[in-house]
């Protein structure tokens, strides 16, 4: 399997997304708050004339919550069922190649990384966790339900 | 009509998209009563229009389904393993059929009977191995390319090119201002700012269509089903011109389909019943749009029988969707609106057209998911006006921002009402067991504090804040507490990710003119977060307006209007009855005024010189006084409002009894009191009217007595007729039968026959009006 991987950093770990899925790489200026809404919604900002949900991993991963006091933070956006999301990461890396196909971990992780892990693939800078992105949207309460 | 089938065709695999989830969900649990509707509307759907298109398969297929599952939504049967089987087979059949359509092959081969077989109570479960699994059938259907949807979303793609060109307009704008620049500089963006503006107008109109293209198919369908129905209906069509976004129109589509198959079927009678309640044979269906503000409404009018509210009460009271005690308390109005409760018709059979209950609940559904509201408008004997309003766009609607701290929302302008300031002299509010209470003008509103919903810190005093009166389409009135109000926009539209749908609270998020992502107020959402209960609500509402009025300043709800010679005027809501719309050849001057026919009533037409009156048509309001109407003719309806202003009293009395300022302006005030005297006067025709028996042999009492009698307000009888008589005629000399009411002698000689003699000379005609004017008073 040949997929490039785009390597991320959350909470302080590097993990790798699909790089098919994620659209852009950019930098958010703007949060709008949503109030009422589920925690791991950071809030919306806009890219272009779109409305782009951004979600805060470490809030979906269970890992605490993203500091966004800073102003400036860096986001993958990812297209899921129409709608734009943009996750917040600590680091956007670099852009691998997958040389292996995801391997189940047998390890036990945080149950965060456990709902959201497709497993562990091998790249040239050694095994990273590839996550799903879909997990990192629905967020913690999706999955319990 | 291969479009047509396309339509079907794309409309039905959409449901079925919709479905599948549905079907699977329904099966773990059979009383889950959404699923089941979801399933039943699909059913009815596919049957509604099958039996259009002649599809006679489908159409018995999706019919014993729907019957099954009527019965279990009517409870007089339960949902079973074999039942929930029997219906998945029968959709995953229609499923195939429909693919089978799309690709134009012939129809898939086996017995549909046994399907059929298989939905019976207490039939063996046989029928399932027969269906496809319906993922496979859908996986086929996904496939085809659909052209429409391709075109709209290339539409919407230019769209929202538009809108990031705009966005980057108002960005250089802002660096052009910050730097100094040079004035060809500032030229030449003037004039790419105003490419763009014009750019943008020009590609919201691409997504407009003529409301025509959905017209264009009524009357066949229309025909085709009186035509089933052994009914006559004529369809008169207005206003095909009005343009609508595409995408509204297909939203309207369904709705549109269901009422007028509703009209045709349930409203419009069999010839031989219409013409024994006095109808012409034909019916007539009136279907009407116009453009009014930013909303399109569609008119559905027929003269059939009407909606008996009272019989919806007693449907709903029977299907227990409704509390005695509750019914008793419905307006008329309300009870009308019954009809848009799911399950419930006035039908009393049900027919292969409609009739199942299922159908207003729908349409009402549909409507209102695009923001927009069905009204419902009756007479039983006179027929039913339904009256579509929606809003031009889906995707622009008219908001206003209001803000909590720094953070601003929209709310749709729709379901505004009004905008109050909390510490207004016309407004208190109070805490009643930690709810808010707000009385408006006497009016008691439940208030919540939108800071306190979103659970945001608010930066201003509760009684410095502004309330804005919502009304969620359908519900009824709550207040919302903000901390400021800004701007009315006109903001794009576009749906919110899932997860923050989920709040409940949000329609949609649009973007503000600096780029920043604005929050859109769902405001029937915000209720519901907010603890405020819309439906008991109601009644509390009405029970305080009425004690309020009399301490409070009185409002009287008026109908603003345009008359003939352009007056802005008003007129008491109470006294109009409702709007006509008649030719000009029906108005026509006679004995002494004019007078207009209306179906197959002449009523006395106010508000109009002969010369003013337009070539073609001729709107009125038919004012009633709970005894006799008149008309009253105007150029068009301006908007409803309220009397809030002092009214200033004429100096005398006549067709106008002062005027007023109504929404700013100010407008005639009519005198319905002064009208009703000055054109019904002494010729007032009761109610019920004195009858008076002539003798029918006496040519002369006949011909020359018989119109003084019936002007003076008797209704005349004949000497056989049963009816009793309060006035009896005759000339002396004659015998008659009876001692009924009083009676009249007329003699032939001027001169009385002596001093005992009662009776009047037949030439004396003031004597005979005192006569028969005393006989009226007797009574």
């Amino acid at each position: 399997m040949n997929e490039l991987l785009l390597v991320v950093t959350i909470g302080g770990e590097r993990v790798a997304l699909l790089a098919g899925v994620v659209e852009a790489v950019v930098e958010l200026d703007t949060l709008i708050p949503v109030p009422r809404a589920a925690a791991h919604v950071a809030g919306l900002s806009a890219l272009r004339s779109r409305v782009l949900t951004v979600i805060d991993c470490m809030r979906s991963l269970e890992l605490g919550i993203t500091d966004c006091s800073d102003g400036i933070r860096e986001a993958a956006v990812v297209e899921l069922d129409g709608h734009h999301y943009a996750l917040l990461v600590d680091l956007v890396e670099d852009v691998v190649e997958a040389q292996s196909n995801p391997a189940p971990l047998r390890a036990a992780m945080g149950p965060g990384w456990e709902r959201a892990s497709l497993g562990m693939v091998e790249t040239e800078t050694g095994p990273l966790l590839l996550v799903d992105v879909a997990a990192l949207v629905g967020g913690v309460e999706t999955k319990a339900a | 009509m291969d479009d047509l089938i396309a339509d079907f065709v794309a409309e039905c695999r959409d449901m079925l998209e919709a479905l599948g989830g549905e079907i699977v969900a329904w099966e773990a649990q059979p009383d889950d009563r959404s699923r089941l509707d979801s399933i039943f509307r699909f059913v009815h759907t596919v049957k509604g229009n099958c039996g259009f298109f002649e599809f006679p398969r489908l159409e018995a297929l999706s019919h014993a389904a729907e019957d099954a599952l009527a019965d279990v939504r009517a409870g007089r049967r339960q949902a079973d393993g074999a039942l929930v089987s029997a219906v998945l087979a029968v959709i995953d059949r229609i499923g195939e059929m429909i693919a089978a359509i799309d690709a134009g092959e012939d129809m898939p081969g086996g017995d549909d009977s046994i399907l059929i077989a298989a939905l019976a109570p207490g039939a063996e479960n046989n029928a399932a191995p027969l269906a496809t699994p319906a993922a496979e059938v859908q996986g086929k259907a996904t496939a085809a390319p659909r052209t429409i949807r391709l075109s709209v979303e290339l539409l919407d793609r230019v769209m929202s090119t538009v809108s990031d060109m705009v966005l980057a307009r108002n960005e250089l704008a802002r660096r052009l201002r910050e730097s100094q620049s040079d004035v060809p500089v500032d030229g030449a963006f003037e004039r790419l700012s105003a490419i763009i503006a014009e750019m943008r107008d020009a590609i919201t109109r691409t997504r407009m269509q003529r409301i025509e293209n959905l017209f264009v198919a009524l009357p066949r369908m229309v025909r085709d089903l009186s035509a089933e129905l052994g009914k006559q209906v004529l369809v008169d069509i207005e206003g095909g011109d009005v343009e609508l976004d595409r995408e509204m129109i297909e939203m309207i589509r369904d709705p549109l389909t269901h009422i007028i198959r509703n009209a045709v079927d349930h409203g419009i009678e069999l010839p031989a019943e219409r013409l024994k309640a006095g109808k012409r044979e034909i019916g007539i269906l009136c279907i009407s749009a116009r453009q009014s503000g930013n909303q399109i409404l569609i008119d559905i009018q027929d003269d059939g029988r009407g909606i008996d509210g009272k019989r919806l009460v007693e449907k709903a009271i029977a299907g227990g969707t409704l509390e005695k005690s509750a019914a008793a308390q419905l307006s008329p109005r309300e009870q009308l609106a019954l009809i848009f409760e799911a399950g419930l018709s006035t039908a009393q059979q049900v027919t292969a057209i409609s009739g199942r209950g299922v159908g207003m609940d729908v349409v009402r559904s549909n409507v209102e998911r695009i923001g927009g509201i069905v009204e419902v408008d009756s007479t039983p004997g006179q027929g039913t006006r339904m009256t579509l309003r929606v809003p031009l766009t889906l995707t622009i609607i008219p908001a206003l921002t209001v803000s909590i701290g720094n953070q601003h929302f929209a709310i749709p302008r729709s379901a505004i009402d009004e905008i109050v300031r909390a510490n207004g002299e016309s407004v208190t509010l109070e805490q009643l067991g930690g709810a808010g209470i707000a009385t408006i003008r006497g009016r008691r509103v439940p208030e919540v504090s939108l800071a306190g919903i979103l659970g945001l810190e608010s930066g201003v005093a509760e009684k410095d804040r502004t309330l804005i009166v919502l009304r969620p389409a359908g519900g009824d009135v709550y207040a919302l507490a903000v901390d400021r109000i800004h701007d009315h926009e006109e903001l794009v539209v576009k749906p919110a990710a899932p997860a923050v749908m989920a709040t409940g609270l949000y329609a949609g998020t649009t973007l503000a003119d600096d780029g920043s992502p604005i929050l859109l107020f769902d405001p029937a959402g915000l209720a519901e977060v907010g603890g405020v209960k819309l439906e008991t609500q109601e009644r509390t509402a009405r029970i305080a307006e009425g004690p309020a009025l009399d301490t409070g300043p009185r409002t009287i709800p008026v109908l603003l209007f345009r008359g003939l010679d352009g007056a802005r005027r008003a007129v008491g809501l109470a006294v109009v009855d409702r709007i006509e719309e008649v030719a000009r050849d029906a108005v026509k001057t006679a004995a002494g005024q004019l007078r207009v026919q209306v179906g197959e009533t002449i009523l006395p037409l106010a508000g109009a010189q002969t010369a003013e009156l337009g070539a073609e048509k001729v709107r009125l309001f038919r004012l009633n006084d709970g005894a006799h109407e008149i008309g009253y003719a105007f150029s068009e309806v301006i908007d409803f409002a309220t009397i809030e202003h002092d009214v200033i009293h004429a100096d005398r009395p006549g067709e106008i009894s002062g005027v007023s300022l109504i929404d700013g302006e100010p407008a005639e005030l009519i005198d319905a009191h002064w009208l009703f005297a000055h054109h019904v006067g002494t010729t007032a025709r009761l109610a019920e009217p004195l009858v008076c028996r002539l003798p029918s042999d006496d040519p002369w009492m006949q011909n020359m007595l018989r119109p003084i009698v019936e002007a003076a307000g008797y209704r005349v009888v004949g000497d056989d007729s049963e009816v009793e008589a309060d006035l009896v005629i005759a000339s002396q000399g004659d015998s008659i039968g009876s001692d009924e009411g009083r009676t009249i002698w007329l003699r032939t000689e001027p001169e009385p026959t002596g001093k005992k003699d009662a009776s009047i000379y037949r030439y004396d005609r003031a004597g005979l009006l005192m006569a028969l004017k005393s006989a009226g008073r007797a009574k």
